[in-house]
């Protein structure tokens, strides 16, 4: 499974969401597939994704806000993983993509290449609905699920450890950032 | 335990006072009324962390959606959370309120304490956050909402050390 199909397969049921990526590919991923405002893409304080999400959601509780995690930056902050479910809000869905690889410096095996059960510690932590999905006819189903659903749900999507040819791309980190803000504070407006 | 109720309550107005509305906290000693006043207002956004980084994340989200945030922490959670402060705080211009206990300095008997102690403002200077002193009741809610005031203009991390002056009455 590739992790661009699987963004290309639930893209459109983003734009009702509040995004946030993590740095690298699914950065670079989402924004080859066409940039929208309510996109944040956090280019570096790995594992910090799903702290932001956590954010968003407890302040925002009518707004759904779908963060797209790594294996990589997930494990550099697993006690996410138990906030998260102490505050369970029910418009936060935490995808993680998970290629057992650090594939964007080089490809060095993750804990989850040894066995680390992302799914398991995930539903250890207390998330109410975790999942692992190995194709994309699977991500759509379980995202679409989570989007429309009313629970704090971890996605685990198994993806090959592949990446975009360039990660580079003309939207500055501020623009990006300061477009975010403005968004909300339009979307807070209506 | 002699951690001062009065001022810890002086220092939640002054917060209050300047809009916040959520916190994000670890427990320690000095923080503990803090946190529990914290707790029992319905209009406060208490979030108990794992590890003090994910503050910045939290705070972050909670700028990014138009809500105030404190950090409350430790300096040795400040330690801990050093890489977020800076690749994300100061990367993506955060303004991050970060109320941070100062342990192990002249007073302390605790021995662990006192490396973290030595650290501190010497590292807060080395990231070039902007720093000032909470040490008496009188000047907490001017300097609360100066460093609330700054974070909101200069959009970075601000922090205030709370002293054991203020907080710790022995």
């Amino acid at each position: 499974m590739q992790r661009i199909e699987c963004l290309r397969s639930v893209y459109s049921q983003l734009e009702g969401c509040l995004v946030v990526t993590i740095m690298g590919a699914v950065a670079a991923e989402l924004q080859s597939l066409g940039h929208r405002p309510n996109f944040f893409y956090l280019q570096h304080a790995m594992g910090l994704a799903s702290s932001t999400g956590l954010g968003l959601a407890l302040c925002l509780p009518e707004q759904k806000v779908v963060v797209l995690d790594g294996d990589g930056s997930l494990l550099m902050n697993l006690g996410s993983l138990s906030t998260l479910a102490r505050y369970r809000p029910k418009n936060l869905l935490h995808v993680v993509f998970d290629n057992e690889s650090l594939v964007s410096v080089g490809g060095f095996p993750t804990a989850t290449a040894a066995g680390a059960d992302l799914e398991a510690i995930a539903r250890g932590a207390g998330v109410p609905f975790a999942v692992t999905v190995r194709s994309v006819q699977d991500f759509t189903v379980a995202v679409t699920g989570a989007i429309h659903g009313r629970e704090l749900a971890t996605i685990v999507a198994k993806v090959e450890a592949t990446g975009p040819k360039t990660y580079a791309t003309d939207l500055t980190l501020l623009e990006n950032r300061f477009q975010f803000r403005r968004h909300i504070t339009s979307l807070k407006r209506q | 335990m002699p951690v001062s109720a009065t001022n810890s309550k002086v220092i939640y107005d002054a917060l209050k006072g300047c809009g916040i509305r959520l916190m994000s906290a670890l427990p320690e000693t000095w923080l503990v009324h803090l946190i529990r006043l914290a707790d029992e207002d319905a209009e406060m956004i208490l979030v108990r962390l794992a590890k003090e980084e994910e503050g910045v994340g939290i705070s972050a989200g909670a700028h990014f959606a138009g809500v105030k945030s404190a950090m409350l922490m430790q300096n040795h959670g400040f330690l801990a959370a050093v890489n977020g402060i800076v690749s994300f705080g100061q990367l993506y211009k955060i303004p991050l309120l970060m109320l941070i206990s100062y342990r192990g300095t002249f007073g302390e008997r605790d021995a662990w304490q006192t490396q973290g102690g030595n650290v501190t403002e010497p590292l807060l200077r080395a990231l070039s956050v902007p720093y000032l002193f909470l040490d008496a009741p009188q000047s907490v809610a001017k300097r609360v909402q100066q460093a609330q005031t700054l974070a909101e203009s200069s959009l970075q991390p601000v922090a205030l050390l709370l002293t054991r002056d203020l907080m710790w009455e022995e």
